[in-house]
């Protein structure tokens, strides 16, 4: 269970051009249950999601992680917390130009070390479980969308975390694969993760898999509370 | 439940050092341009530095051998031969155990195209007629034992002696050009009378007197000049001082135009490397793995071009004749024959170049990224 308490997110505090992006927003997220924050550009859901990932560190309100309240963390623990509770799919992807598909999907695990060989074998079975096992070796700018979406995935899932946290994650994509991605969250969520991911876009948050959305505004809930 | 695995230091490193060699592979033009660069800076620093001291200590092995105390005669301010009675003279000054005259001289060699020294030694071990000499004299003259050596005498008559044999020594500097001959060949070849001397060699046991006796001679023979052995070090240190101080300020111009290239190439990221390490920090990295990996990237291509370039430049200075620097660092002296420094290699001075080179780099690459590394992972996200 993450819980966010009172939680505002503000840039340029202080400056004439100040911006509230999440307003006191109290919110519970379920653990193996799909959420959805859903709201028109602007909203305030990537900033929402970015609290929820440990990424960002609200200006004021608290976040519990579990049972650990993680918004008075110095940044190396919440960095520790960050990587091994959460999995994060990125608008646009964001894998590293160069690096093939393997070492992509092999990259968060690296400041967490252990043995190179199984490593190896842990990414590549992600790529085979996402379809994209045979691309392993490609660069990952050779990659089509859905291919790097894919290996985006892989990515987020190969330190096993709890929480896969997705921003706008088909923005990317067409209607079927957009469908496609749908069923992976179906299959993360049957395996008692749990998925949080902002979106609008309505194959994301009509999916008959989402547990719950939750709207957002100009900061803040507008319905789907707590 | 599973523990979480808890990583050595050792292992995050070998994973951050495999990821360090992959992005320089990745941006392979930038980094072997700025490498290639840095190498040949450091190749011509190390260059002068180690052919400097190399010189410094062939020059210093030179005068271990020297006498205490030279005495030479001057006439209007230059250098004149010295009457043989003042051996006798000088003998008798109190601290001085034994005053010896001494023949030796420069033979410009024209086929060679090299300057010869000329020396009568305290023992010639050969006969007259016969020479023996050095390595070098041997190289350039294609002289071996028993090849007819001719010298142009210093009335125009041709005179023939013969290589007895050549003398190898640790230092080339020391014996290259050398020809030692017999007294009588001396005065021959020279034209030097017998009753003069090139200059008087005196041994002073007491090091502390040295100074005195110099005064007393002075005091007593108004036109000697005596010369320390003390004095010829601080003459040879102060040329090669000046000499490699020359040279190291047209490589400060190139170090600093290097250092400004470096700077830019090491300091600016590129939009291409800020992006990766916001992907990094995104995914979980910590700022200080990121700085690793960075302060990894500027160790690597440092160390790599300092090696190579410390490496490139000991082959120059040692294994060939330094040809790019012996014109200037060398002087009047490549007149010599060709002669190899003794490799040496003085921690000191390997410490400094790596102190002078590869810290102020690897700094200016954490530097830039310490300023990309701090900013919120989130960043990524609104990218």
């Amino acid at each position: 269970m993450i819980r966010l308490q009172d939680v505002r997110r503000v840039f340029h505090q202080g400056r004439p051009d100040e911006l509230v992006a999440v307003d006191g927003v109290n919110l519970r997220i379920e653990d193996a249950k799909v959420t959805v924050l859903r709201g028109p550009s602007g909203s305030g859901k990537t900033s929402l999601l970015a609290l929820v990932g440990c990424m960002a560190r609200p200006s004021s309100g608290r976040i519990h992680v579990g049972e650990r309240e993680v918004t008075s963390l110095p940044e190396h623990f919440l960095t520790e917390v960050r990587r091994r509770t959460f999995g994060f799919v990125f608008q646009q992807f964001h894998l590293v130009r160069g690096l093939t598909a393997l070492e992509n999907v092999m990259l968060p695990a690296y400041p967490l070390g252990g043995s190179r060989k199984e490593l190896v074998l842990r990414a590549q079975a992600l790529l085979d479980r996402f379809g994209v096992g045979g691309r392993s070796r490609a660069r990952a700018d050779w990659l089509s969308g859905g291919e790097a979406q894919r290996v985006a995935i892989a990515r987020a899932l190969v330190n096993d975390p709890q929480v896969i946290v997705a921003d706008e994650p088909t923005a990317h994509l067409d209607s079927k694969l957009s469908a496609g991605f749908m069923d992976l969250v179906a299959a993360l969520r049957s395996e008692g993760r749990t998925v949080v991911i902002a979106s609008h876009d309505p194959i994301v948050h009509e999916s008959a898999i989402v547990d719950r959305v939750v709207a957002m505004r100009d900061g803040r809930i507008v319905s789907g509370t707590p | 439940m599973k523990r979480p695995h808890i990583p050595t230091w050792l292992e995050r490193q070998r994973y951050l050092l495999d990821f360090t060699l992959s992005s320089l592979g990745r941006r392979k033009g930038k980094n072997l341009a700025l490498a290639s660069l840095y190498t040949l800076v450091v190749f011509g620093l190390s260059s002068v530095l180690m052919y400097t001291q190399a010189l410094r200590g062939e020059a210093l092995r030179v005068l271990e051998g020297a006498p205490d105390l030279v005495v030479q005669r001057m006439v209007a301010g230059r250098h004149d031969l010295i009457p043989a009675d003042r051996v006798e003279r000088l003998s008798r000054i109190r601290g001085v155990q034994e005053a010896r005259g001494r023949l030796w001289g420069y033979y410009f060699d024209a086929s060679a195209k090299a300057n010869l020294t000329f020396l009568v030694p305290e023992k010639f071990w050969g006969k007259p007629g016969e020479v023996v000499i050095g390595e070098g004299v041997s190289r350039t003259r294609l002289a071996a034992p028993g090849d007819p050596f001719p010298v142009l005498a210093s009335d125009g008559t041709v005179v023939v002696l013969k290589v007895r044999e050549t003398i190898p020594s640790v230092s080339e500097l020391v014996s290259t050009d050398l020809v030692l001959l017999s007294e009588p060949d001396f005065r021959r070849l020279f034209g030097v009378p017998q009753e003069l001397f090139t200059d008087i060699a005196l041994t002073v046991p007491n090091e502390k007197e040295v100074p005195t006796v110099a005064n007393k001679i002075r005091a007593q023979i108004p036109d000697s000049r005596p010369i320390t052995r003390a004095e010829i070090a601080r003459t040879y240190e102060a040329i090669l001082d000046w000499r490699s101080g020359l040279v190291v300020l047209v490589l400060a111009a190139a170090l600093l135009s290097f250092g400004i290239v470096a700077w830019d190439k090491a300091s600016g990221l590129s939009a291409d490397e800020r992006r990766e390490i916001g992907i990094l920090k995104a995914i979980g990295w910590d700022t200080s793995e990121v700085l690793a990996v960075k302060a990894w990237e500027g160790a690597v291509i440092s160390l790599s071009a300092f090696l190579v370039g410390l490496l490139l430049a000991y082959v120059h200075v040692f294994v060939t004749p330094a040809p790019l620097l012996a014109p200037v660092l060398k002087g009047w002296s490549t007149l010599y024959p060709s002669f190899r420094l003794t490799p040496t290699l003085d921690p000191f001075l390997v410490s400094t170049l790596f102190l002078l080179t590869v810290v102020p780099y690897t700094v200016a690459t954490v530097v830039p990224a310490w300023r990309a590394a701090t900013t919120d992972p989130d960043a990524v996200m609104r990218s």
